[in-house]
């Protein structure tokens, strides 16, 4: 029990925390922690102290630190890491995650006040990115992350960001071909009013000039801008796979073919207009649906779970070795909260090690020296020292990405909506097409030909190729406002077509990490080590979990003990008969109404009945959403774990439906299995374990609590507080679906409307310059006014 | 009304400057963080002395 009570709720001055525990002071003001309190002696010293005039309580709680940044120290390490050095200075890119506030922007902006060794710092807000460009000569790359440390902004380093610097690079043009297309654009619009209008007979003579003025304009916008649908349209033809490129390709150049020899011959204006008007909007749409999270990866693998470096015993001396360089037969040691690199051998120390995210087991394990230790475990308590027995990339759990689920291409997967139809949308146009041409040709070659051309002009599939598009980007942003964050614009059609919904337990729908243990009953300090002593013996979690609650307490000599599975341990401890287990094994006669959700252990000592500790696993709030979802999905729990929690979820799960002591790959084979029964599958996981089943499922949710931290590589990623929203969620993605389904029906119409003209071969310029933007508008307000509606009804926004 | 060459030429050249400039920034890098120096600016840069908030 807590000494004596805090008169007043106070709050840490630096992060806002309420001071519960700990009361730290300095010049007046309240701290909840050190880590808290050093920061503000930092910034004070140097007359930073605006940091907190700009918001209140702008710092990030420091409890949770001590992270050892020796690593850096390693020339080869900092060489991978460093954007740029020569012999003066250094540019180093970090990511921050605690970047958050204003005030996070002007104090990491002036790192050189702190530093003056540091030329200058810059921050990217959205991207959460710090560059800092310093004096190499009178700071390290050590000392600068120290630096940041120490004002409470740790970067993360990991061993993917190393990676994934020399991978990146390729950059898009997009947006320089949008300006050319929009620029184009609207010079031809300009160019072509007077021909609308209708030109007098002394300006006839323009006629030619801007008819040259805008095949000019159109040749980059041909040439350049539309380059991708172009290649793409021949590649799939290659292929023989049919796509919306297609008539997308057919439409620009004949657009364009018939501006040229209309302009060329003097006999019309040409669609230059109608040819750059396309083209523009469906760049836009491309670049609409390209929502990019900054602060997000979805591509996350082990290697950014794992630390970039490892401390190295040689000859009783530390040494800190970049991971890719470990070899077998080093001796590594792991401090507290560190994390165990490569499968290795215990030498040295206590270890107890929490498995949780790579296994589902929600108790730490101890092991005993000569044990075997599985990579990616995290070690609690004292420093320990192991021998690797493994490289890092042929452990236990990294042996799992090379599953071919990891190397299978994305792209085949989701299968769009606009996908399936314009497969057949493109075998019609071209019928109608041919067959118009056909129709006109015995009467007259050239109107044969001019319907021909108009047909696919007029049935190009503006409207259709940006459906989706609006749609599905306005849906994205509604769920980003809703804390669940979609890798792509796909994703939301493949979450209307989920039918079957594999959950994983320890972290998923509990909070890692989150047993609550609490004991009924008085029990004296003997009693105490006797029960300590029993539960000792065993290796069930629910004993371990008792061992850890009466951690301190000594052991007694047994002298006899038995375990009865599913029951309990009787034993026979200094002269004393100790029964603990459950209910009906310690206490005989009627038994006391159960407290739903959580476990009961009951004691007695001597037959003397003297309490019961409850052991309940904290759900997420959200739990009861899953079940809401059983009805029209069929829901599965996947977990790691051990059993002992069946009768708490049954009230979720359907007890045939629950899965206990899967390993990685069980995982995964089961997905499998369901999906080669014709099933769509979703899995919601958040750990290593969870990493095959969630790359192999039709559609994987990495459920994270922080979306900073690490997460899986997944399809999406959800933040826990809304899991409860889980359900709306589904529905408001199969509304997203019917709203492409209406924006179809709408350019379907238009192109109907048009092709009527066009088919008589006697479609004017004018009618296509009205006809295309005005179904682009049309579509365009549509669904961004139909998918705000449904978000709406389903209370998301 | 020959002027109307004119015009156009004038009108097409001063659209491709600002075409021009858009590359520029873009290639500088102008467009790649387009939100931090919004709060940037309402940093003051001794705020003390005003006693804000």
């Amino acid at each position: 029990m807590k000494q004596g009570e805090i008169k007043e709720q106070t709050r840490c001055y630096h992060c806002g925390n309420d001071c519960i525990d700990e009361r730290v002071e300095l010049d007046e003001k309240v701290f909840c922690c050190n880590g808290c309190r050093e920061v503000y002696a930092v910034l004070s010293a140097t007359g930073l102290c605006n940091y907190y005039s700009f918001n209140d309580h702008p710092g990030v709680s420091r409890e949770k630190t001590g992270k050892r940044f020796d690593y850096l120290r390693e020339s080869s390490i900092v060489k991978d890491l460093v954007d740029y050095s020569d012999d003066q200075s250094t540019i180093v890119t970090f990511y921050i995650p605690n970047i958050h506030c204003s005030s996070c922007i002007w104090l990491l902006e002036q790192l050189n006040k702190l530093n003056p060794a540091i030329y200058y710092s810059r921050i990217d807000f959205l991207r959460k990115q710090i560059v800092i460009r310093f004096d190499n000569r009178q700071a390290s790359l050590y000392d600068v992350v120290v630096l940041l440390d120490h004002v409470g902004y740790e970067p993360l380093i990991s061993l993917q960001d190393v990676i994934k610097k020399q991978t990146t690079g390729r950059k898009d043009k997009l947006v320089r071909k949008i300006a050319v297309a929009g620029f184009c654009f609207g010079n031809v619009m300009l160019l072509s009013f007077p021909e609308y209008f209708g030109l007098s007979g002394q300006e006839e003579a323009f006629k030619t000039f801007f008819g040259w003025l805008n095949l000019a304009f159109c040749l980059p916008v041909v040439l350049y801008s539309a380059t991708d649908y172009f290649r793409s349209a021949w590649t799939n033809l290659k292929n023989k796979v049919l796509n919306i490129d297609l008539p997308l390709a057919l439409g620009i150049a004949v657009l364009f073919g018939r501006t040229a020899v209309e302009v060329i011959a003097h006999i019309g204006p040409g669609f230059a207009d109608t040819c750059c008007g396309l083209v523009f909007f469906l760049l836009v749409g491309k670049f609409v649906q390209r929502k990019t999270y900054y602060h997000l990866s979805f591509e996350r693998d082990y290697r950014s779970f794992f630390p970039v470096a490892v401390q190295v015993m040689e000859e009783h001396m530390e040494r800190s070795v970049p991971l890719s360089d470990i070899r077998v037969g080093q001796r590594i040691l792991i401090r507290n909260n560190e994390i165990i690199p490569a499968d290795s051998i215990l030498l040295k120390g206590d270890a107890k090690i929490d498995f949780s995210f790579v296994t589902g087991e929600s108790v730490p394990v101890s092991k005993v020296l000569g044990e075997v230790v599985y990579a990616g475990g995290r070690q609690t308590g004292e420093a320990i020292e192991l021998e690797v027995m493994k490289p890092v990339s042929q452990s236990y759990l990294t042996s799992l990405w090379n599953n071919e689920a990891f190397a299978r291409t994305q792209d085949n997967r989701m299968q769009t909506f606009s996908g399936t139809v314009s497969k057949y949308f493109t075998i019609v146009l071209l019928a109608i097409a041919f067959g118009s041409f056909f129709f006109w040709l015995p009467f007259d070659f050239h109107r044969a030909l001019s319907a021909f051309t108009a047909v696919l002009i007029i049935a190009c599939p503006c409207a259709l190729a940006l459906s989706t598009p609006f749609t599905m980007s306005a849906a994205l942003s509604i769920l980003d406002k809703n804390l669940f964050y979609l890798k792509n614009t796909d994703v939301v059609e493949q979450m209307a077509r989920i039918d079957t919904i594999v959950l994983d337990k320890t972290g998923t729908i509990t909070i890692a990490g989150g047993n609550t243990i609490a004991l009924s009953g008085n029990l004296s300090a003997y009693e105490k080590r006797l029960v300590y002593s029993a539960c000792g013996n065993s290796a069930h979690p629910l004993s371990r979990l008792i061992c850890q609650y009466l951690e301190g307490a000594r052991k007694l000599n047994t002298t006899a003990y038995f375990e009865l599975p599913g029951r309990g341990i009787t034993a026979e401890i200094d002269g004393n008969s100790v029964n603990v287990g459950n209910e009906r094994f310690v206490k005989p006669g009627p038994q006391v109404n159960k407290n739903a959700g959580s476990t009961e252990v009951h004691m007695a000592i001597n037959d003397k009945y003297l309490g019961y500790f409850s052991i309940s696993q904290r759900y997420r709030p959200g739990i009861g959403a899953v079940k809401d979802l059983s009805p029209n999905y069929n829901t599965f729990l996947l977990s790691g774990d051990h059993g002992h929690e069946r009768a708490a979820l049954s009230e979720i799960f359907d007890p045939d439906f629950m899965f206990f002591e899967k390993s990685p790959q069980d995982k995964l084979d089961f997905v499998k299995k369901l999906q080669s029964l014709g099933r769509k599958v979703m899995m919601i996981g958040d750990g290593l374990n969870d990493a095959g089943a969630l790359k192999q499922s039709d559609l994987g949710i990495a459920i994270t609590d922080d979306v900073n931290n690490f997460s899986p590589g997944s399809d999406a990623i959800l933040d826990g507080r809304s899991l409860s929203k889980l359900p709306v969620f589904f529905k408001f993605s199969r509304d997203a679906v019917r709203v492409i389904y209406s924006s179809f029906l709408i350019s379907l119409t238009y192109n109907m409307l048009g092709l009527s003209y066009a088919v008589s071969g006697r479609l004017s310029p004018l009618v296509a310059a009205i006809l295309m933007p005005l179904s682009t508008v049309t579509i365009i307000s549509f669904t961004s006014i139909a998918i705000r509606l449904a978000a709406k009804r389903r209370s998301l926004l | 009304m020959s002027i109307i060459y004119f015009l156009i030429g004038c009108s097409v050249l001063l659209a491709l400057i600002f075409l021009a400039a858009f590359f520029w920034a873009q290639r500088h890098g102008q467009h790649d963080d387009l939100y931090t120096p919004s709060v940037r600016i309402l940093l003051d840069e001794e705020p003390e002395s005003e006693q804000k908030k």
